[in-house]
């Protein structure tokens, strides 16, 4: 089978764009990129848009290439992808919210992250319009003997954030969820046009805060690939050390949000008493409790002392010791067991046709790690493993973040090890003609895109970041078919999707 | 499990002294707790979160209210899941256009006497996503606040002392 070269080597290579290639293509190639996506030939890692132009990032899980192929959207429309590949479905839904972009043939004709509220239409696009979209939305209709709807959200019952859920039920057992979405879209990529890289810089890492330091990291790596910077080692080391304390935070609270959620209070009590000793150790050694702002272009604020190494270490033997006593309660209550285990699964076809990463892909057998399939410094030259699970159950996603807690402890460790000595951050360059870059970066939940292209001023044209929750909140939809509603806030939990992060 | 149990008897509670309420968030809530009529809740609030756009790094400080260091709970104070049980509305985030009618609606089936908590840089004016086309801007532009907690995000220990000095407050009444 031809590679993602061959696919784009018919069409026009955008000169400044790193790491990966990027080339405009004839809507002959765009259909044959469709083609290869519904075949299941290339995993879509993001589908956005610009004011005349739609981009998709395409990855061939074979060798690991990467591409990005552009088609000019100046007639106002493109063919759609969704037609034919379903999951670009929501990412069209929002470049025709965002841009006024039509893809010819979407089957769904209605708003995604427009709610009808912002005042105009088209946000993104050269010339929004005055006028904003009808407010009324229509909810796919569900009719039959016995079923009736129950509608939940946007504001929740516990503090989380906000979503609509439109549960269609057949006496216990949902028969059908939807999801409704963008409550919390506070315009980021609107923002982030013409903004100066290190005012972009902060609202990366506001994406999502959960995961601050992971899109720190994506950010900062996409302005280095376009800028062609090297960051020091000393930096790059850092900046693991860093993603690696936020997974590990991040999974601690999961592990007990989860057991809670099946109604196991002393788990919740134990991890976060875990997660607490992560936080307040990363405020100690970086100043900050999620180590926000810790990650900038050309490197990292502050360095660690020595003091901190012995803190660090302590706080990874602490955890050690305390967390295969709490891994032994998982396995050996049959009570908590009995709740996760066949709960919520998840095929591995899903996974594979969505591309969806993290616990949940990982959970379903797609062996997708960014740190491992597209390493970059420092794990290129990190000893760890990648857990693998096909169950595609709450379970399964229990065992993945436990298996990763003991991975990130071990590179914690190794991180520490090897520190190299030397500075922490290079001079941004002037940009000085117009270029683009990208990044892939593994966070906790799993990877996080970020395309920049930046003005030669400096500035920002357009940045994108796409959540890796864009391509797991549909999986939940499947999920929790066939299941009771009851067991949804444990589905929901063993997801614990970006709202945020989806919402931008 | 049970030795897990039984370490936990044993061992010191991890849970710490209490601060001392916040003196600035005392006095800024003086004059809003004038305005209403003065109730002894018994020392006790219950609380509802309203996430109105945050990019949830507000929430996850909030949740660790309920962790075994800073134990929430124990002062009265505890999250409930209707704002018809709520005396207290902590909100977060810019408020975004499209949960505006959400945060009014919350704050309306809230019952008297209430107090709205603004907790975080983005729920004072909007933050770094102030001027967007898809954001109103801080709480106040949406619903009245009567103490606003700085930081992004607050830490715990923050959001605590400002909860203790509207409790103060309250049982002071
Ligand atoms: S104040 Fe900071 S942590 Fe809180 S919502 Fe705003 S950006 Fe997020």
């Amino acid at each position: 089978m031809a590679g993602i070269k061959t696919l784009i080597g018919k069409g026009t290579m955008a000169q400044n764009h790193r790491p990966w290639p990027r080339a405009v293509v004839t809507a002959e190639t765009w259909a044959g990129a469709i083609a290869g996506l519904a075949a299941g030939q290339w995993n879509l890692l993001g589908l956005w848009g610009e004011p005349a132009c739609v981009h998709m990032a395409l990855l061939d899980a074979t060798d690991g290439e990467i591409a990005v192929l552009s088609l000019d959207g100046a007639s106002g429309r493109y063919p759609s992808v969704g037609l034919h590949h379903p999951p670009a479905l929501r990412p069209e839904r929002t470049i025709r919210d965002l841009f006024g972009l039509e893809p010819d043939g979407l089957p769904d004709p209605r708003s995604w992250l427009d709610h009808g509220n912002w005042d105009l239409r088209h946000p993104l696009a050269t010339k929004p319009s005055s006028v904003p979209i009808e407010k009324t939305y229509a909810f796919l209709p569900a009719e039959g003997p016995g079923l009736h709807q129950i509608p939940v959200g946007p504001v929740h019952a516990g503090i989380i954030e906000p979503g609509h859920f439109r549960f269609t039920a057949n006496g216990e057992t949902v028969v059908r969820l939807e999801q409704r979405f963008g409550y919390v879209h506070k315009g980021i990529e609107g923002l982030m046009t013409g903004a100066t890289i290190a005012a972009a810089s902060r609202l990366a890492a506001r994406t999502s805060g959960d995961s601050t330091v992971a899109y720190g990291l994506a950010f900062a790596r996409a302005a280095e690939s376009a800028l062609q910077i090297d960051v020091p080692p000393r930096a790059i080391y850092l900046r693991a050390l860093m993603a690696e304390l936020e997974r590990l935070a991040n999974h601690l609270g999961d592990f007990g949000a989860i057991c809670n959620d099946a109604a196991f209070a002393l788990m919740l009590a134990h991890c976060g008493v875990l997660r607490e000793k992560v936080l307040r150790i990363a405020n100690d050694v970086f100043g900050h409790r999620l180590m926000r702002d810790r990650i900038q272009p050309g490197g990292v604020t502050g360095d660690i002392s020595s003091d901190d190494f012995t803190t660090l270490r302590a706080l990874v033997a602490d955890i050690a010791a305390r967390f295969p006593a709490l891994v032994d309660l998982y396995d050996n209550t049959a009570s908590l067991q009995d709740r996760t285990v066949s709960t919520g699964i998840v095929t591995t076809e899903l996974v594979r046709q969505y591309a969806a990463g993290g616990f949940i892909g990982r959970a379903s057998g797609r062996a997708f790690d960014a740190r491992k399939n597209l390493p970059y410094a420092p794990y290129d030259s990190l000893a760890f493993d990648v857990p693998l699970l096909d169950a595609g159950d709450v379970n399964a996603r229990v065992w993945i973040r436990i298996r990763e807690i003991e991975q990130s402890l071990a590179l914690v460790t190794q991180l520490l090890d090897r520190m190299p000595e030397g500075s922490i951050r290079s001079n941004l360059p002037a940009a000085g003609k117009a270029c683009e870059g990208m990044a892939l970066v593994e966070g906790f939940r799993g990877d996080i895109l970020v395309w920049l292209s930046l003005h030669p001023d400096g500035t920002v044209a357009r940045c994108h970041l796409r959540d890796p929750s864009w391509l797991q909140w549909p999986l939940l939809e499947a999920a929790i078919e066939g299941n009771i509603v009851a067991d949804f806030p444990l589905c929901n939990k063993s997801f614990n999707c970006s709202y945020s992060g989806h919402d931008l | 499990m049970r030795k897990l149990l039984f370490q936990s008897l044993v061992q010191m509670p991890l849970t710490e002294a209490a601060p001392s309420a916040d003196d600035k968030a005392l006095a800024e809530l003086g004059a809003s707790l004038a305005r209403v009529t003065r109730r002894r809740l018994g020392r006790s609030l219950s609380i509802r979160e309203v996430d109105a756009g945050s990019c949830n790094g507000c929430e996850l400080e909030i949740q660790a209210l309920g962790n075994a260091y800073y134990d929430l709970e124990r002062f009265g104070l505890r999250f409930v899941a209707s704002p018809r049980h709520a005396d207290v509305l902590l909100v977060t985030g810019p408020v975004t256009k499209n949960m505006r009618m959400a945060l009014e609606r919350t704050y309306n089936a809230t019952p008297d006497p209430k107090w709205v908590i603004a907790a975080g840089d983005c729920a004072l004016d909007g933050g770094c996503f102030a001027g967007s086309y898809a954001v109103v801007g801080g709480v106040s532009a949406v619903v009245p606040v009567d103490l606003h907690i700085p930081g992004c995000p607050p830490p715990p220990l923050a959001i605590l002392r400002g909860l203790l000095a509207l409790l103060e407050k309250v049982s002071a009444g």
